[in-house]
């Protein structure tokens, strides 16, 4: 069987051309072809967050978005976190808020939490809530995630 | 001399010292527990206990959790039973495998053992001139001994490591992105599998044209063996589509469930039960008092794991061995069943604890295990990594039972409680292994009974009282009523899978007497802190709920205003494990929404402070999408609520302030303490609400639709 036409995008800077079907959910290429095993299978349906990852800047659920979709585009995935950036200074306010639990949403928080703290460095509390509610969390860890994209937003309106 | 100590339990069954600690090359050590890390912290806390004991700095010690090759055998991590059980056994193993060492130190270095100084594992005398470590003794030979049980751990006063708010150990991986799921494992070769599950429960498969799958793009086996389908493919998109076209290629014989969810509770309340009476205390003149009774009905429906991630396992299965990576709480147990299910000796299986999705209890991380391996089998030398689909998980794993709880009550003229009583409606709360003990081989599986040549269904059992007991859980209160009675009716008829979820009836049973004892408060005019006081003599218990109703800025008597509310509720875990109250606050306006948790706790000696603090937010927070959301849907077919849409669980825009204070207790013994919430939340958000609307919900969850029913 011949293999299908390869897609190529850019992934945490650097350029990839995969060869997988055009329809083969972005998610499935990240974690199984790029080896990148932040972003998380948590429905498949879009509707829990845990694949999160940012498009061109914007939070998509890797699950529903197909590879034919991202031709072109700029993925990052928590692995892309540079120093000095957002998601860097998100990650150490998690840490110091130890806003985990089992963890397996949190790759999917930081990403939503970084397309918010892009466009809105200095949010409110509603606005963070609405910005994170497509981000489910099972084991409770609502409460911690708040305040520490809260402490990240303080961070970075310090630096 | 002294009585001899109690040895901890899971030290009596993993006696040798060298199944807890082994000494490295390079100065540190590896310590084994079999306790899995779900999440909670506990091989943070492990590591701390180890830490402490050994008189080593907490980054010189490195921890493997449960692991059939390497680990003491801890049966399941459940029931907020790691510290207490496997904490105390990791604390005596540390503490002998110390004093074991010191000997041979004090021999060595000829200065008696009690005036030696361990530090980060160097010995030394006060001389400091002596010195040995650790790892310059012979360790392995010293360890390849049965510990006695019989060296007291080291008083609490002279804690550095342990009391000590510790980060995590695994978040800074988690954090990265870094591999550390089950669903992250690579390896060589390695396929991609999915299972077809039947459409509902109890469906003997008629056909499948299998060759249609067999040719669809990267299939490399489909797999059938009785009514178990399954697919392995070279990518695991292939194997989503194979596993998408396997369902509308399959035909099915279904059978009807007995009841559906809004006929439920009457269905487990008109069922042929075994009653068991767990408490009955009785004093006559006290009941001779009695001028008022009370009574009320509460209900709870089946609540699902809802983990985030479906469960997942890696397989492998070659020359009659089988390996697994698994996110199962008890690799051992696990073991056993698939030894039993492939007619195994047990050895020749191996089972992996490598962390997974969230972890309430006991969902479908061993069922996928044996689904993983059932299509290893097929592929042979080539892992298999398998996952569940959502509409998997939410449709096979099993939930938290159904329950229905009546409550009695007798007030004197003084509006004291003279009289108790609650009857609870229930399924067994557990199918693990181990609880009911069966002549003929049976296993917890889904899988193992839908083979061709199935294993049997294990019976349902229900954990006894003497550990804390399921159904009955927290049934019986621990405020000084002169009469109570409790009674358990268990009923033995099955309409869904169940099996343990976080607390198991304890969430029914306080939710039930916690808002009961609110209304008694109320037709007697008392405050509902006041009126659990006045009924209560344990005086940690009236601690966290003098404590909760202090931070939370609680008014005695304080009237709603129609629109806002506030209650509270206390129980202690397992009427033996850690104590907790709640205040909760709500509003009604613009929608009813709950807008402040305030929770006083107190654990006994806190291993890791912060740990307990976020195992306590979780703990209120999930309890608090149960409260207010969540329903397993089911019709007289199956299970309707297959995704997040059909079973909505708490968002961001619904979390309340969270606040969560410690008592510190440090020198009494460590209590559970990740279950303990659940049932304070419910009735405090209840209590809330019914002080808010002046009328009560009594059924579970408090939707809208049930406020506007009870206003009628």
């Amino acid at each position: 069987m011949s293999l299908p036409e390869p897609t190529r995008f850019t992934v945490n800077g650097v350029e990839h051309s995969v060869a997988a079907e055009p329809d083969t959910p972005l998610l499935y290429v990240l974690r199984n072809d790029l080896d990148l095993k932040a972003a998380k299978f948590g429905c498949g349906l879009g509707q829990c967050g845990a694949c999160t990852v940012l498009l061109d800047g914007h939070a998509v659920n890797a699950c529903d978005t197909p590879l034919w979709a991202v031709s072109g585009k700029q993925v990052t995935t928590l692995e892309g976190a540079q120093a000095g950036s957002t998601l860097a200074r998100l990650q150490q306010a998690f840490l110091d808020e130890q806003a985990v639990q089992c963890g397996y949403c949190i790759s999917g928080m930081l990403m939503s939490a970084t397309a918010l703290l892009e466009r809105t460095p200095d949010p409110t509390l509603d606005e963070i809530k609405a910005a994170m509610d497509r981000n489910l969390c099972r084991c409770g860890t609502q409460a911690r995630i708040l305040r520490a994209i809260q402490r990240a937003a303080r961070c970075g309106a310090a630096t | 001399m002294s009585a001899p100590l109690k040895v901890p339990p899971m030290l009596s069954a993993n006696p040798r010292l060298d199944r807890w600690v082994k000494f490295n090359d390079d100065r540190t050590v590896t310590v084994f527990t079999g306790r899995v890390e779900l999440g909670q912290g506990i091989i943070t806390a492990m590591t701390q206990i180890a830490a402490e004991e050994l008189d080593l700095s907490f980054v010189q010690v490195r921890i493997v959790d449960a692991d059939t090759r390497l680990t003491p055998d801890e049966g399941h991590t459940s029931g907020s039973r790691s510290i207490s059980e496997g904490g105390s056994a990791m604390r005596s193993a540390c503490a002998e495998i110390r004093a074991v060492l010191l000997a041979e130190a004090a021999r060595r270095l000829d200065i008696p053992a009690d005036r030696l100084v361990v530090e980060d594992g160097r010995i030394t005398g006060a001389d400091r001139i002596r010195e040995t470590t650790y790892w310059d003794l012979p360790h392995a030979e010293l360890l390849a001994r049965e510990a006695t049980g019989q060296v007291p751990p080291k008083p609490v006063a002279r804690y550095t490591v342990v009391g000590r708010s510790t980060p995590r150990l695994d978040i800074p991986d988690k954090l990265a992105g870094r591999p550390r799921f089950v669903a992250d494992l690579k390896r060589p070769g390695m396929l991609h599998g999915r299972v077809v599950r039947p459409p509902s429960f109890g469906a003997k498969l008629i056909s499948i044209d299998e060759a249609a799958i067999r040719a669809m793009p990267g299939v490399v086996a489909v797999v059938r063996d009785g009514d178990f389908l399954g697919v392995v493919a070279e990518r695991e998109e292939q194997a989503v589509k194979a596993r998408k076209a396997m369902i509308a290629a399959s035909r099915w014989d279904e059978q009807p469930l007995p009841t559906d969810a809004t006929d439920i509770y009457r269905f487990i309340e008109t069922r042929e039960t075994t009653d068991t009476v767990i408490v009955e205390r009785r004093d006559p003149a006290a009941l001779a008092r009695a001028t008022r009774t009370f009574e009320a009905r509460f209900s709870k429906p089946y609540i699902a794991h809802a983990s985030l991630g479906p469960s997942v396992a890696l397989a492998t299965f070659e020359q009659g061995t089988i390996e697994v990576w698994t996110h199962s709480q008890g690799v051992y147990p696990l073991q056993r069943e698939l030894a039993e299910v492939f007619q195994l000796p047990v050895e020749s299986v191996i089972a992996h604890h490598v962390d997974g999705p969230g972890c309430y209890g006991h969902n479908g991380a061993d069922d996928a295990a044996l689904d993983a391996v059932l299509l290893a089998r097929a592929v042979p030398g080539r892992p298999v990594m398998l996952q569940w689909m959502r509409d998997d998980e939410f449709a096979w794993e099993p939930l938290g039972p159904a329950m229905v709880v009546k409550t009695r009550a007798a007030l004197d003229a003084d509006g004291n409680i003279v009289d108790w009583s609650l009857d609870l409606w229930s399924n067994g709360h557990t199918q693990r292994p181990g609880v009911v003990v069966t002549t003929e081989p049976s296993v917890s599986l889904l899988a193992a009974w839908q083979l061709e040549r199935p294993v049997p269904r294990i019976p349902q059992g229900d954990p006894a009282m003497s550990g804390g007991g399921g159904m009955a859980r927290n049934a019986e209160v621990i405020y000084a009523l002169p009469n109570q009675k409790v009674v358990a009716h268990r009923v033995e008829e099955l309409p869904l899978r169940v099996s343990t979820l976080r607390a198991l009836g304890a969430y029914a049973n306080v939710f039930a007497a916690e808002s009961f004892i609110d209304d008694l408060a109320q037709a007697c005019g008392a405050d509902p802190v006041e009126y659990r006081l006045r009924h209560m003599q344990d005086p940690r218990a009236r601690a966290v709920i003098e404590r909760a109703a202090q931070e939370a800025g609680w008014v005695p008597h304080q009237a709603s205003d129609g629109t806002r509310g506030r209650g509270i509720a206390f129980a202690q875990y397992k009427n033996g494990y850690g104590y907790i109250a709640i205040v909760a606050e709500v509003v009604l306006e613009p929608e009813f929404r709950v807008t402040r948790c305030v929770a006083a706790v107190d654990v006994g000696l806190a291993i890791n402070p912060d740990g307990i603090l976020n195992q306590t937010e979780g703990g209120i927070l999930q309890a608090l999408s149960w409260t207010l959301k969540e329903q397993v849907q089911f019709d007289r077919e199956r299970i309707l609520s297959r995704d997040w849409e059909t079973y909505p669980v708490l968002t961001f825009s619904e979390v309340p302030r969270v606040e969560v204070h410690l008592i510190d207790r440090r020198d009494e013994e460590p209590l559970g303490a990740g279950e303990t919430p659940t049932g304070p939340t419910a009735a405090a958000v209840g209590n809330a609400l019914a002080h808010a609307l002046g009328v009560r919900v009594r059924d579970l969850p408090l939707t809208r639709d049930r406020i506007i029913a009870a206003l009628g």
